[in-house]
């Protein structure tokens, strides 16, 4: 596992690391803040507009091109402003984050996937009914 | 009695331990971080709550009636500027440039603060419209998932100001250029999950 | 409805909120003796430390300790002091369900007894377990990876005040209100505002509160220590193996319990403000709370079980005399348990109707659960096959464990077919498979870690004949406390009954009762074990720090280590470093010690604790004010500590000189080399 040769190497470095302050966190750009804050404006202003505009047809439509976007956008937070990368960390912070995103995609798509089924069987009535129930 | 040179070469160093101190590497970024992931679990589960409950209007006001875009897109924009004046105040402390530093941070802070303060005038607003946290599960889950953002950026407003004393009494030290950096992550992450707020809640809750 | 918002049944007092002197239960006679009791043993315990003025060094050395070594054995104590509360609701329960048939009544009515299984369920898992299990830990991993200590010291003191806070909490419930009477899950909406309106639930929830912080953060600190402060050359795959599973116990810990925290935010929710996520009415669900909560509860199963699956690995290994067989499997096998355990959760609720392809799903992902734990059985035999096996206690343990963990997995792949468990959901059958499995895996487990790093702790061994005892006991009684209960479960019986109208069933409930007398003297021999081994400590004595001819670094310190456990750093080259240093001709060093860098001692983290039980206590009574006051309290002394940058020391050189001086005068004295 590369991990543990750059341990090894971290290892080795650790008198060095004790003076670098930070040991591996990489530098910030000007550059880079604002690129990621303009693609983040752009990315925001989008789906307001697409919203508030009413610009698609269907609610279905516009739901899933605004989560798409969304996503896109917080990925350009993650490399821009949290510096997200493979390296940081000997690799460890990128396996935290892939590991919390599957279990965040575990506990929303099966939460609502069982409620789903649960409203279903267990309810008295159908879901949509549900906002008008007292 | 052994002796520490027995079956070594002389001069060697010796097979099994190091002689000279042995500092370990800082784990404070990467327990910061780990610290988040389990923040980030959190936010899932009341995603999850809001998701699953969010349609559930008890015959009261839904997303459509209720909210007011403009102001969430005023909301938006102040916290996506303090994420950007937080980044300066980074750039800054790595051309160690303590005034410079505190400055962006007091900027960074007041804007959070006008966040928090427009998030509690809509919420004060609702309330008085009867449309409470207890009016029905979509609005608890509302309440609760939007609350609990403005919480963490209410505390780490406190951090910020508490973290500004630090950098006046201390300067730019190590310790204190590590806490920058965790509260670095703490404020992008909060911006991270008000995307999925202001998505999830907001636009399609607005959505018929 | 609630307090805040509808007119209460009784106006607020202002201070004392709805604290009445009428909260303390003086009529009942079973907690009246408790208090009597638990007060008289109190006052002896604070009079002979006031007397032996013991004060001072409890303060200065243990309650202010960062050292990971004392908050591990911390743990342990409060684990094995929960152990006798938890037990004791045991019992009573078994001599209850023994007699309670047709008119007999039995001594405990149903508004006791549902507070006694609630608190059994949670004092067990919370208060015993996870502190055994996050003691074992603390006190052994960074020792096995030549570390000084945790990566967070402070916080790791923070967190057991935490957890010790926690406990306080539920047990100032016996005395102080009542407990909840829902069970160890507090389901809505029983548990919620309508249906529990006392104190009960809301000590529950904010003891699990202030206990799951502590656990999170002791997480966080456990894998930030792992990944960070391994000793040179100890790569992933040179672990030991009990490191690899604290690794994976520990990312289960930071994710799962944020779910816990929230879930329980959101019925204090309901129950405190009226918000609507688990009511009847409004829109909520209970449903949800159910689906939140086990998806906290399973991966907890999980976080309690897999450290003791890295001790039986280590025990296996050194009591065979061979290194561990299929390390590598081993690992694969842990990880890949650690994340299907967030594949399996609605096994819980088979029955609560999601319908045939959600529950074949679920169904089928529990199956394949079991494989790598069955992976990891094979290993265990095949790591004996053929080794010089030494049958000492945590040996023993582990052999017991082997045999009745696998019936307990094999009825557990049982209630993994939804058609099965819709039969024996939340019957007595349930109830004998998790406690097979948490008795013969997690509780011998713990016994076989404590009996084997005792030595390493305390500098000496545990007595062997008491311990003998302690594990027949248990073993014994293990089996006639719940194989009747498999019994009972299939023909019928639910949990959490007590009282019964079919005399036929009694005799296996008195087996039962029998069972758990037996496990009651186990404990006892236990105890007894303790204190003969103080007593007769000398001729007990670990001399050289190697008891059992061990195979991983912890070994190679002496019993118990320094404060600093390595004067100097090791550096690794195999797996079984310790194992591969004394194969390789590895010379003590004796001279040429530096000073050594050491984090401070502090109170801060006892009196953050002390004042989020404040908070806690405040909350449930509706004790509004203080509760407000402590907890601005609490974030005024956070801040305080946050502005104490000298959190660190050296230890001079002549001392360390000292410290190992002594012990290779020691180890001459004993013979040793």
């Amino acid at each position: 596992m590369s991990s543990a040769h750059v341990e090894a190497h971290q290892s080795h470095h650790d008198h060095h690391d004790h003076h670098d302050e930070g040991g591996g966190a990489p530098h910030s750009t000007l550059k880079g803040y604002l690129t990621g804050f303009v693609l983040a404006v752009i990315l925001t202003a989008i789906p307001f507009w697409l919203v508030m505009g009413k610009v698609f047809g269907t609610s279905a439509t516009t739901a899933i091109v605004i989560l798409a976007i969304g996503v896109v956008q917080i990925v350009v937070h993650m490399i821009y402003f949290l510096h997200m990368n493979g390296k940081a960390e000997g690799g460890w912070t990128m396996l935290a984050l892939l590991f919390t995103l599957v279990l965040v995609v575990i506990t929303l798509s099966g939460s609502l996937w069982v409620m789903y089924h649960l409203n279903h069987n267990m309810m008295p009535t159908e879901m949509h009914d549900m906002r008008n129930m007292p | 009695m052994s002796d520490m040179t027995a079956n070594q070469a002389a001069g060697a160093a010796p097979r099994f331990y190091l002689t000279e101190e042995h500092h370990p590497q800082n784990g404070t970024l990467l327990g910061f971080w780990l610290y988040l992931m389990s923040d980030c679990l959190v936010f899932a589960a009341l995603f999850a709550v809001y998701g699953v409950l969010g349609r559930n209007y008890a015959a009261g006001p839904t997303g459509a009636d209720l909210f007011d875009l403009p102001l969430v897109a005023v909301n938006t924009s102040l916290l996506l500027l303090s994420s950007i004046t937080y980044g300066f105040a980074m750039l800054e402390m790595q051309r160690s440039r303590l005034r410079a530093v505190i400055v962006w941070l007091a900027i960074t802070g007041l804007l959070g603060a006008g966040f928090i303060g427009l998030e509690l005038y809509e919420f004060n607003h609702l309330i008085h419209e009867g449309a409470g946290p207890q009016r029905s599960a979509f609005l608890s889950s509302f309440f609760t998932l939007v609350g609990t953002h403005g919480l963490h950026v209410s505390f780490g407003i406190v951090w910020l100001i508490t973290l500004m004393a630090q950098l006046g009494k201390h300067g730019l030290t190590p310790p204190n250029k590590r806490r920058l950096m965790c509260l670095s992550m703490f404020w992008h992450f909060l911006d991270v999950v008000w995307i999925g707020v202001f998505t999830f809640v907001y636009l399609m809750g607005a959505l018929p | 409805m609630s307090p805040l918002t509808a007119g209460a049944a009784a106006p607020n007092d202002p201070i004392f909120g709805r604290l009445t002197w009428e909260a303390i239960p003086l009529h009942e006679p079973i907690l009246l003796w408790t208090f009597i009791g638990v007060g008289l043993g109190s006052v002896a315990i604070l009079a002979a430390m006031t007397y032996l003025r013991l004060w001072g060094h409890f303060w200065r050395d243990w309650v202010t300790s960062i050292d990971h070594k004392k908050i591990g054995i911390m743990y342990i104590v409060l684990g094995l002091v929960m152990l006798l509360r938890g037990f004791s609701d045991a019992l009573m329960m078994r001599a209850q369900q023994a007699v309670a048939f047709g008119a007999e009544g039995g001594f405990l009515p149903p508004h006791h007894y549902d507070q006694i299984f609630t608190a059994h369920g949670v004092i067990m898992i919370f208060f015993v377990a996870m502190p055994l299990v996050t003691g074992l830990m603390n006190f052994v991993v960074p020792l096995q990876i030549g570390a000084r200590d945790v990566a967070f010291p402070f916080l790791n003191n923070f967190s057991f005040w935490m957890t010790t806070f926690g406990a306080g909490l539920t047990m100032a419930s016996l005395f102080v209100g009542e407990f909840a009477r829902t069970g160890w899950l507090a389901y809505p909406p029983l548990s919620g505002i309508a249906f529990s309106p006392d104190v009960g639930v809301d000590y529950y929830i904010w003891s699990l509160q202030i206990a799951g912080v502590g656990t999170l953060l002791s997480g966080v600190n456990l894998i930030a220590t792992i990944v960070k402060m391994r000793a040179p050359g100890m790569t992933l795959m040179k672990m030991p193996i009990f490191t690899w599973t604290a690794l994976c116990t520990n990312v289960l810990i930071v994710a799962a319990f944020p779910v816990l925290t929230a879930v329980l935010a959101l019925l204090s929710l309901d129950r405190t403000v009226g918000t609507n996520f688990f009511t009847n009415d409004l829109g909520g669900n209970a449903m949800m709370y159910v689906n939140l909560i086990w998806i906290w509860g399973h991966p907890e199963v999980y976080i309690l079980v897999l450290p003791v699956f890295g001790v039986f690995s280590e025990v296996v290994s050194t009591f065979s005399g061979k290194r561990l067989f299929g390390y590598a499997s081993m690992v694969y096998a842990t990880v890949v348990i650690t994340i299907l355990s967030y594949l399996v959760w609605l096994h819980h609720f088979f029955t609560m109707g999601s319908g045939a392809s959600v529950n074949s799903f679920f169904g089928i992902t529990t199956m394949i659960i079991s494989i790598p734990t069955g992976a990891k059985i094979f290993n265990w035999l095949f790591t004996m096959y053929r080794g010089r096996i030494r049958y000492e206690l945590p040996m023993l343990w582990t052999i017991g464990f082997m045999i009745t963990f696998v019936i307990g997995g094999m009825t557990g792949v049982l209630l993994a077919v939804p058609p099965a468990d819709f039969v024996l959901h939340n019957s007595l059958f349930l109830i004998a498979h998790f406690h097979n499995v948490i008795i013969g895996g997690v509780l011998f487990g713990l016994l076989a870690g404590i009996t084997y790093w005792f030595p390493k702790a305390f500098g000496f061994k545990l007595d062997r004949f008491w311990g003998l005892c302690s594990f027949w006991f248990w073993v014994i009684g293990f089996y006639f406390a719940f194989m009747p209960l498999y019994v009972l479960g299939l023909m019928g019986v639910t949990r959490r009954m007590s009282h019964f109208d079919d005399p036929s069933l009694q005799i296996w409930f008195q087996i039962a009762a029998f069972g758990a007398v037996l496990i009651a003297l186990g404990i006892a021999c236990f105890i007894i074990q303790i204190v003969v081994s103080v007593v007769r400590r000398k001729s007990l004595r670990d001399t050289n720090g190697d008891p059992w001819n061990g195979r991983t670094l912890e070994w190679s310190t002496s019993s118990p280590p320094p404060a600093y456990n390595f004067a100097f750093t090791p550096v690794i080259h195999d797996n079984d470093a310790w194992h591969d240093m004394k194969a390789n001709q590895y010379a003590r060093p004796t001279s040429g010690f530096i000073p050594i860098h050491m984090p401070k001692n502090t109170g801060a983290g006892f009196i953050i604790a002390a004042l989020s039980a404040v908070v806690g206590f405040a909350l449930i009574w509706h004790m509004w004010w203080v509760a407000a006051a402590a907890f601005a309290t609490m974030l005024v002394a956070i801040i305080v500590h946050t502005f104490n940058y000298k959190r660190d020391f050296h230890i001079p050189a002549d001392e360390v000189v000292r410290t190992e001086g002594e012990r290779t005068r020691l180890l001459l004295a004993a013979g040793h080399v």
